[in-house]
């Protein structure tokens, strides 16, 4: 059986793993959005040699944080290509056919692909450094001044607490699934796509079956549990914001300061 | 001791619609039983036979249509009732996968005081008490499909228990599992009947396991047609062969030769037992 991993958190003890997840979750989409505003080669420097800082600070070897490159390479290289042909410019570097290559294409394209790699490192070291149930639960207390205008915050992380746990019984199902008709003569493996998809209905009737079966169950089995969405409800670990958080956002704040300084003013 | 649940004529009926078609089943029909707190009662009965109907009864997740079953003095029927009776009799089901709401087994025992809005501090303390009851404590950090069956049903029980009820309703809570999750499984239950004096009601279709309990109950088509010791129900071999159950075997053993003249007691229900009789 293939091995499952939900998320990919890797389990150590360092101040990047003990901060409030919510602190987590709202430094990297500040980081990424500081990324945006960025051009200057100089705030490049600051805004890798930060998240460096940080990758140092988290205790995960650096080759778990490249791993989430790895699927993205394709799209890397796609952006970087696009650049570098659709980039209008003067200084001409290569011409051939319709294609030509300047210099100010080659500059924008190292960008983007800096920026690209950039942005997915730092969502990796959050994924890496938080369990996907500390995530749900930052998420439910982020968005939860929805609930307000009536947004179901509580219903939407619950929903997707239920569908983390389930994502490795129903991967195990499948594999079952799959097992059992391959020994009567089913083949995933081979013909057109049109044969493919075809094969794949046997597969993904009992599975959607056996899903709702298991919702069914699920529901109960929460009735008697005494579950009744988040009226009067209570949780176990409450974050708290400790001063490791504030300092957080202190240093965050310093960094936005220094990156709009370095990228307007020099 | 004091009753903690109680039946009165109860009956329930299924109605499920298929094709203009109305069809009604009698799954309980006229249930008087009543079990007192402490009890460690076994159901069994072939499928079909109402068993999981009346389980769901207990814990208020079915309402009776004719009848009155009450929890600890509580009418079911009483809608205001119905999260005190939930918190009174904890429930585990047969799939050891459908009934954990979590990714970690910690949160998962944490999910039932949560929705009772237990306090932070203490839902700690019943997490750590709970997994330490049913041998777990090791395994607080980690994501239930990392689990065996029987250890995936000893958390079920954990989330349970958490919840401080006085009783547990298990719906063949072994039926998936394999004989070493199985014995795992009885176990913890037995201990915390023993140590902790709370109300089980077992529903299997192990033999074995109703010879440790208190008291069987058999039903048969929604009606409980036999309640008594397990010795008194197994002595009955061929009644229990007519509404389609087994003994354990070594009584069934007892039975064969004993009609072959041998001279045996009819209500043998473990092999230490009937090595007993060998004995010079
Ligand atoms: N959801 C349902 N809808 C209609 N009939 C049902 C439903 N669940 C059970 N029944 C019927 O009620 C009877 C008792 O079922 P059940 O309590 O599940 O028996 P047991 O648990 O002893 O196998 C059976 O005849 C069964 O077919
Ligand atoms: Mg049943």
């Amino acid at each position: 059986m293939r091995k499952i991993v939900i998320g990919q958190y890797y389990p150590a003890t360092s101040i990047i793993h003990s901060l409030d997840p919510r602190i987590k979750l709202g430094g990297t989409v500040f980081f990424i959005v500081t990324l945006f505003t960025v051009n200057e080669w100089g705030a490049y420097a600051v805004a890798i040699s930060a998240l460096a800082s940080v990758i140092a600070l988290s205790k995960v070897p650096p080759k778990f944080m490249f791993r989430g490159l790895r699927t993205m390479f394709f799209i890397l290289v796609f952006t970087a290509s696009l650049n570098i042909f659709l980039t209008p410019g003067e200084n001409v570097l290569v011409e051939w056919f319709i294609f030509r290559i300047t210099s100010e294409g080659v500059s924008q394209a190292a960008r983007i692909g800096l920026r690209l790699i950039t942005l997915v490192t730092a969502s990796t070291v959050m994924t890496l450094t938080t369990t996907p149930i500390q995530l749900t639960d930052a998420i439910e207390s982020l968005l939860s001044p929805l609930k307000k205008i009536r947004v179901p915050v509580h219903e939407i992380a619950m929903m997707m607490t239920i569908a983390l746990r389930f994502i490795p019984t129903l991967m195990e199902e499948v594999d079952k699934i799959m097992k059992a008709q391959m020994a009567r003569g089913a083949d995933f493996d081979t013909g057109g796509l049109v044969k493919r998809a075809k094969s794949l209905l046997p597969l993904l009737i009992p599975l959607f079956i056996s899903a709702f079966r298991r919702a069914d169950e699920l529901a109960q089995a929460m009735d008697a549990r005494c579950y009744r969405g988040d009226v009067g409800r209570t949780k176990m670990k409450i974050m708290r914001f400790a001063r490791r958080d504030f300092i957080a956002c202190v240093i965050a704040i310093i960094y936005a300061v220094a990156l709009t300084a370095l990228n307007n003013f020099l | 001791m004091e009753i903690i649940f109680n039946t009165e004529s109860l009956s329930f009926e299924y109605i499920s619609h298929d094709e203009k078609k109305e069809q009604k089943t009698l799954a309980l029909n006229d249930i008087n039983v009543s079990i007192t707190q402490g009890e460690f009662v076994s159901i069994l009965g072939h499928n079909g036979s109402g068993k999981s109907t009346l389980a769901r009864h207990l814990n208020a997740l079915l309402l009776p249509t004719a009848g009155t079953l009450w929890v600890k003095g509580m009418d079911t029927k009483n809608a205001q009732n119905t999260w005190q009776i939930r918190q009174t009799s904890g429930m585990v089901f047969q799939n050891p996968d459908n009934q954990l709401v979590a990714t970690i087994v910690e949160e998962d025992v944490a999910f039932g005081p949560e929705n009772l809005g237990v306090p932070s501090a203490e839902i700690r303390q019943r997490v750590d008490w709970a997994l330490s009851s049913v041998g777990m404590s090791k395994y607080a950090d980690v994501g239930p499909h990392q689990l065996s069956g029987g250890q995936k049903q000893r958390i079920a029980i954990a989330g349970v228990l958490a919840m401080r009820p006085d009783c547990i309703i298990l719906d063949e809570p072994t039926a998936m599992l394999d004989p070493r999750g199985r014995k795992e499984v009885m176990q913890t239950v037995l201990e915390l009947n023993r140590n902790q004096g709370i109300t089980v009601i077992l529903i299997t279709h192990f033999m074995e396991e109703a010879v440790l309990t208190d008291r069987v109950i058999v039903m048969d088509a929604g009606l409980v047609v036999m309640d008594d010791t397990p010795r008194n129900i197994f002595k009955e071999v061929d009644r229990m062969k007519k509404l389609g159950l087994d003994v354990p075997a070594v009584t069934a053993l007892a039975h064969q030769l004993r009609n072959n003249n041998i001279e045996l007691p009819d209500d043998i229900l473990t092999i230490e037992e009937f090595i007993t009789y060998f004995k010079p």
